[in-house]
């Protein structure tokens, strides 16, 4: 039986794509914490995007299959709550492939202190332009928002940033 | 009450607010008032029983006696849930919903601010989660208060109407009972007093952006958190509990 390295099951998990954004893979999106041998077997350790994100189960059902059709001995998957996922774990491709996708990636600013901070000018994945408008805070799923872009007319998806 | 019973109640309390609104919540799907918001509300309402999901799991961790998250959940009878009432309040309209959310949202973050610091570990790992998630509920729900106070008259109406309401009902969210001293006393809870400080600055000041009078201190409803419900909870439950009742052990 073949013996794994971290780097080989990093790379089988790349093929694992976000259900819910499917140019997104659950290493670019920063969610896979720690693949680590523990005797015989490897434990994968995950963490949630958002506490009631759906996609998770499905996400540890996926890894698991992967796994086993792998011949990769592996235990039952490690959910981990600390410390909080955010949104600067999406890798530098996963942020490109977002865009690529039509999907604003999260802009590297979020004011936790004040109540009403300005609203972060988010520029349209399809002209470029900061000409945009939040449209409503909530989008398709629970990380994102919804925008429009006031140029071209777009009306697209923002990953919210999370920090 | 062994430390170890009082640690299991403060976290399920903690985890019945959630999943009682969550579902209150949830019960706006395909009702919005327009689309945009229907999305809002009920994402919201998945935050809160994910949130709750983590703090229901835990507490049957505590309790030691195998109960799982879905059994705690759904399997327990209405005098075994600890929610405050403010929670379990209907839904009425949307002037209401808002404004159960925003005295609410209020509590829920300064609550897990405290809780970070907690001895407890687990709690405190929910608490970092769980506060990022309330962080925003916080700011939508008061900005949406401010567009209705501040919005036309009959908006103004209504929305100081619905707070006027329900107002006795927030006083439980910061009455510390024996469970609530234990855990503060051993450095797992927070200082509720401290808490109910920071509220009313906050819920002052957004109140006052939104040109509403904040009501007086007057009589406050209590009894959730010792089990003791108001008429709707009986209902929740009737709704939130029939498939596993009917069903038991079904699974989607």
């Amino acid at each position: 039986m073949k013996s794994w390295t971290e780097n080989e099951i990093r790379a089988l998990l790349e093929e694992i794509k976000d259900p819910e954004v499917p140019v997104l893979s659950v290493v670019d999106l920063g969610i896979v914490r720690k693949i680590e041998p523990v005797d015989e077997s490897w434990q994968i350790t995950i963490t949630p995007t958002y506490s009631g994100c759906p996609a998770m189960r499905t996400i540890e059902q996926e890894i698991e299959k992967m796994c086993g059709e792998n011949n990769i001995s592996v235990l039952p998957i490690k959910t981990v709550l600390s410390p909080a996922w955010t949104t600067d774990w999406i890798s530098e491709k996963g942020r490109n492939n977002l865009r690529d996708y039509g999907i604003a990636p999260p802009e590297n600013e979020v004011d936790k202190s004040a109540l009403f901070a300005k609203p972060t000018i988010i520029p349209c994945p399809k002209c470029g332009s900061k000409n945009t408008k939040m449209v409503s805070e909530f989008g398709s799923t629970a990380c994102k928002a919804h925008y429009q872009c006031h140029d071209c007319l777009e009306p697209f998806d923002y990953f919210k940033c999370l920090k | 009450m062994t430390q170890n019973e009082a640690l299991f109640q403060y976290v399920t309390r903690i985890g019945d607010n959630s999943l009682i609104l969550g579902q209150r919540l949830s019960e706006w799907c395909g009702h919005g008032p327009i689309l945009e918001e229907d999305i809002a509300l009920t994402n919201t309402a998945l935050d809160l029983i994910g949130q709750a999901t983590s703090l229901l799991k835990y507490a049957g961790e505590i309790e030691g006696k195998g109960r799982n998250e879905d059994q705690m959940a759904f399997l327990r009878y209405e005098h075994e849930y600890f929610n405050c009432l403010l929670l379990e309040l209907p839904n009425t309209d949307y002037a209401y919903t808002l404004a159960r959310q925003f005295l609410f949202d209020h509590f829920n973050y300064f609550m897990y601010e405290e809780l970070l610091n907690s001895e407890d570990r687990q709690l405190a790992a929910i608490a970092e989660k769980s506060l990022k998630e309330v962080t925003y509920h916080r700011r939508r729900s008061s900005e949406w208060l401010i567009r209705l106070g501040d919005g036309t008259q009959e908006s103004h109406d209504r929305i100081q109407f619905a707070i006027n309401d329900i107002w006795e009902y927030t006083g439980e969210l910061f009455e510390a009972d024996e469970v609530d001293q234990m855990m503060f006393e051993a450095g797992i809870g927070v200082n509720l007093a401290k808490i109910k400080t920071a509220w009313h600055k906050n819920v002052s000041e957004v109140m006052d952006a939104a040109t509403l009078t904040k009501p007086q201190e007057d009589f406050m409803q209590l009894g959730g958190k010792k089990g003791v419900h108001t008429e709707y909870m009986g209902y929740i439950l009737a709704e939130m509990q029939y498939m596993q009742r009917a069903y038991p052990n079904c699974e989607w």
